[in-house]
């Protein structure tokens, strides 16, 4: 019983000799099986996202206590983003990650032009929200909401002078309130950035990843890859399906 | 080995399409609620609708588009471990500001 | 110290085994790239001692200009950059690295019966990161330094200085991703890369000390990353986040802050323990007492670690009801430190105890460390904290549990698996003095501290009133000689590497698989995937071994 089986022995030089059982090339040498490692890269996935989740939530801690503190200047920043845009942009990121989970599956039903088609319709999604993006904070460029570069507090001294202001019917704020308006809109483009820069790296691995499909490295039995990449696709939309009621919509109803 | 049969379970289910649109309507449905209820005027139950109608979201690309609904425990409980840290970093850095009144400068 | 437990084979005919991870493959580029955990280690080893002494040298500064009341060695603010950098080098370039990433990363595989990490890639990205990160930190000295004590704390960091905040952060940031991706790399392989028969409760209480501390580095570190981020978008473009004149709180930053910080002194402290249980248990041939209470102990001090961070904020300005909070789970996350304790010191209890180098070690961890702990609930009653806040006392308590406990437990880690890692043994009567050479000179050196705290000197002062002169003067006497303690190591483990005795499978007679391969191991550690079918910490299950063993041919 107690044989050799904890004491190594000099191994050979090539381990493939020797009745060596045939293998997947993708099997990497120090795991048992194909099994072992899916399971162990996917759960390593899992841990990184948990490491995103707690990166993100110290901004979110943020937002929560000076959305407490400041709720009128909150309210008043909310109302100068877009909800059209946003909500579609909302949209946009919902079906691409309807069409990533889409993706993954043509992957594990090994259908190569549907798994290519999946990935390319969700780089394009991305890149349609990033556009949307764009338009939104080049307004914001536009009417100097933007911290730290000639941040102006006009737009809530005087509601009447800005049509986003005018339009949802807010009052002049206090001039020390309209100030805190500047800590909503670090917290807006503090949150958003980061999810933008989430999306961009995302969208690039997207693009390595659909000149891999056409290949057709992910429809031979080995959709790690894709199934990784699609968890955090949809963890980068989590973080989006709360930003955007957190952001977009404080307080809209009409007084 | 539970594990193992667990393991092998949680790689070989493949969710069918038909559940990834029913969720991605889900999904969008709710966004519109979402943009819908926000112009109501439901006093103090405005965030606390929004942020509901965000965490049902969260749970159903959670469950559905990422599979934990159909993988080993260890993957839900990895899940959870996050969920509670991340409540526990807001919970008690909130506790601090609720609990005192300085600082509203 | 007369018997000893150390078995080498006959000197005259032992060889290092020629094929091993060393002499696998040759070249720069070979170990530069490699993806075996153990040359990784090795690779984390020799820069992470580089930093030790950067560190180190650092610290030489500081007590020197503390041995007078004036502040006439250096200008005060260079004073402040050079504690600062003394901090941030040690903690994040030296303790939150040391033993996981020296020591866990070269013996978890074995331990736990696998060929490798699961994430071989991710570990040497992880060293090329701590490398990157401790370069820019090097730079941020060449180019002037940081003053504002490691814990960049707002609003002078963000408003007040015009030092190298931003490049000291991204240092951190970067070394931050190194640690991050360490600990998910042990979390993976200890869940999922166990050999057959090898149950979580068969592990060596090591891995469950490093998974404990793993689970830490991932859930912990990326808040210090976001933090950072948030003091660098303040510092250019002045978003508010942290200052009161645009509304924000710099409170915040410290919530923020200290959310990492505090479960990064368990990231520091919980790898050591898992040292700690390996080699008293060797060095008292007796299996660790309470296994599971100090498997799950580790654990608890991982979960309840996170829920104390605000009691380094006492004096910042939380509310009452906080204070009380953080008090009382302060008083909780002690009693796991507590059970390690005592069931190390039961361990011990009609042990057969001998006293090499790494039981020497072991022996200063255990002593210094329950000072330091006990130190610690005077601090965590926010009562007594208000007055020894920002005092030397509490420069005394970090130093005595991580200096004291934590570097104490990386020596003996390192000398107890210098013959396994190198197939040398070191000489062991320099190490011996080397031992209590480091301990005479850390006690010398830091408990007058306590007094100084005590008697009310404030911490980060280059000048003090006169009358605490005599016990500084002490503790740079006490730096001194821990100095020596500290480089005798460098030179004899040097040493070692040439002209030490050939080790052997098992110079210390130890249970754990490691000790059941050849030293150094072979590349994929085993030839054959081992079965674990025994329990931990047999020493029957060793006799029998040892009856039936075959000695490797080299």
């Amino acid at each position: 019983m107690s044989d050799s089986t904890a004491i190594a022995h000099a191994a050979p030089d090539d381990p493939h000799a020797g009745g060596h059982e045939a293998h997947p090339a993708y099997l990497r040498h120090h795991f048992e099986n194909v099994e072992q490692q899916a399971d162990a890269a996917g759960f390593a996935m899992w841990l990184f996202l948990l490491t995103e989740v707690m990166f993100f939530g110290g901004l979110f801690t943020a937002y929560l206590i000076y959305r407490n503190w400041y709720y009128p200047a909150f309210v008043a920043g909310s109302h100068q983003l877009n909800i059209f845009w946003g909500t579609l942009n909302t949209a946009v990121l919902i079906t691409s990650s309807f069409t990533m989970a889409m993706g993954v599956w043509c992957a594990e039903t090994r259908k190569k032009s549907g798994l290519v088609l999946c990935l390319v319709l969700t780089f394009i999604l991305g890149l349609g929200f990033l556009g949307i993006k764009t338009v939104e904070y080049k307004e914001k460029i536009e009417k100097h909401h933007v911290p730290g570069f000639h941040y102006s507090l006009n737009s809530f001294l005087n509601p009447d002078s800005d049509a986003e202001a005018k339009a949802a019917g807010d009052k002049p704020l206090a001039p020390d309130m309209a100030e805190h308006t500047e800590v909503y809109f670090s917290l807006y483009f503090a949150m958003t950035g980061m999810h933008a820069l989430h999306m961009i790296i995302g969208i690039a691995i997207l693009g390595y990843m659909i000149f891999r499909a056409r290949a057709g490295a992910y429809t031979s039995g080995h959709v790690t890859f894709v199934e990784n990449f699609g968890l955090y696709w949809h963890f980068v939309d989590i973080i989006w399906i709360f930003l955007f009621p957190l952001l977009y919509l404080i307080s809209r109803h009409p007084n | 080995m539970t594990d193992q049969k667990e393991m092998e379970e949680s790689q070989h289910h493949i969710v069918s399409p038909v559940v990834y649109i029913i969720i991605g309507g889900a999904l969008l449905v709710l966004t519109g609620v979402t943009v819908g209820a926000s112009y109501l005027e439901l006093k103090i139950f405005n965030p606390i609708v929004a942020i509901a109608i965000a965490c049902i979201k969260a749970v159903l690309v959670v469950l559905f588009f990422m599979h934990v609904k159909y993988s080993s425990k260890l993957t839900k409980l990895t899940v959870f471990c996050g969920l509670f840290t991340f409540f526990a970093l807001i919970g008690m850095t909130l506790s601090d500001y609720f609990t005192r009144a300085w600082g509203r400068w | 110290m007369s018997d000893t437990i150390v078995s080498l084979p006959d000197q005259s005919t032992a060889r290092i085994p020629k094929v091993n991870f060393i002499t696998k493959e040759n070249g720069l580029l070979s170990w530069l790239l490699t993806g075996d955990h153990k040359r990784i280690a090795i690779l984390y080893m020799i820069s992470i001692t580089f930093f030790f002494f950067i560190g180190g040298a650092l610290a030489g500064l500081i007590r020197l200009e503390l041995l007078t009341p004036q502040s006439d060695l250096m200008a005060t603010d260079t004073y402040n950059k050079v504690f600062t950098m003394h901090g941030i080098i040690m903690i994040f370039f030296f303790l939150v690295p040391s033993v996981p990433a020296t020591l866990g990363n070269f013996l978890i595989p074995l331990m736990i019966g696998a060929k490798d990490l699961a994430l071989p890639k991710i570990n040497l990205l992880s060293w090329y990161l701590y490398v990157a990160g401790g370069i820019l930190a090097i730079y941020t000295m060449a180019t002037g330094g940081v003053d504002t004590g490691w814990t960049f704390t707002t609003p002078l960091s963000t408003h007040y200085v015009n030092t190298n905040v931003l490049t000291t952060g991204l240092a951190v940031f970067i070394a931050g991703f190194s640690s991050i991706f360490t600990g998910l790399n042990f979390i993976v392989t200890i869940h999922k890369m166990r050999c057959p028969g090898m149950t979580w409760f068969r592990m060596p209480l090591f891995c469950w000390a490093h998974y404990a501390a793993s689970i830490l580095m991932v859930l912990g570190t990326p808040v210090l990353a976001i933090t950072i981020v948030l003091v660098a978008l303040e510092r250019t473009i002045g978003i508010g986040v942290f200052d009161p004149a645009k509304g924000g709180d710099p409170i915040l930053f410290q919530h923020l802050f200290w959310f990492y910080s505090h479960p990064a002194v368990y990231i520091m402290i919980l790898p050591g323990m898992g040292v700690i249980s390996e080699t008293i248990s060797t060095f008292s041939r007796k299996r660790v007492f309470g296994y599971t209470a100090v498997a799950f102990s580790s654990v608890a001090i991982a979960v309840f670690g996170f829920f104390v961070w605000a009691h380094h904020m006492f004096i910042m300005g939380i509310s009452n009801y906080s204070m009380l909070v953080f008090s009382l789970l302060t008083m909780l996350v002690a009693v796991p430190s507590a059970i390690k304790i005592f069931n190390w010191t039961f361990t011990l209890y009609k042990g057969s105890i001998t006293f090499e180098t790494p039981m020497l070690y072991t022996f200063g961890f255990m002593g210094l460390f329950t000072i330091g702990g006990l130190t610690g609930v005077f601090l965590g009653a926010a009562g007594t904290d208000i007055h020894l806040t920002e005092t030397y006392f509490i420069v005394a308590h970090f130093h005595f549990v991580m200096v004291g406990g934590m570097l104490m437990a990386f020596l003996a880690g390192i000398h107890f698996w210098w013959p396994k890692m190198t197939g040398r043994m070191y000489p062991e009567k320099i190490s011996q003095l080397a031992a209590v050479v480091t301990f005479i000179g850390f006690n010398l050196t830091f408990f007058p501290q306590f007094i100084l705290g005590t008697l009310g000197m404030p911490r980060r002062y280059a000048a003090y009133p006169p009358e605490f002169q005599v016990l500084n003067v002490f503790s740079t006497a006490g730096a001194t000689i821990l100095g020596v303690g500290y480089l005798l190591p460098i030179l004899y483990l040097t040493w070692s590497l040439k002209y030490g005795e050939i080790a052997g499978n098992n110079p210390w007679q130890a249970t754990g698989l490691e000790w059941q391969v050849q030293s150094p191991p072979l590349t994929e550690n085993f030839a054959v995937t081992p079965i674990m079918d025994h329990e931990c910490y047999d020493y029957e299950w060793l006799e029998n071994q040892k009856v039936k063993e075959v000695s490797s041919v080299g």
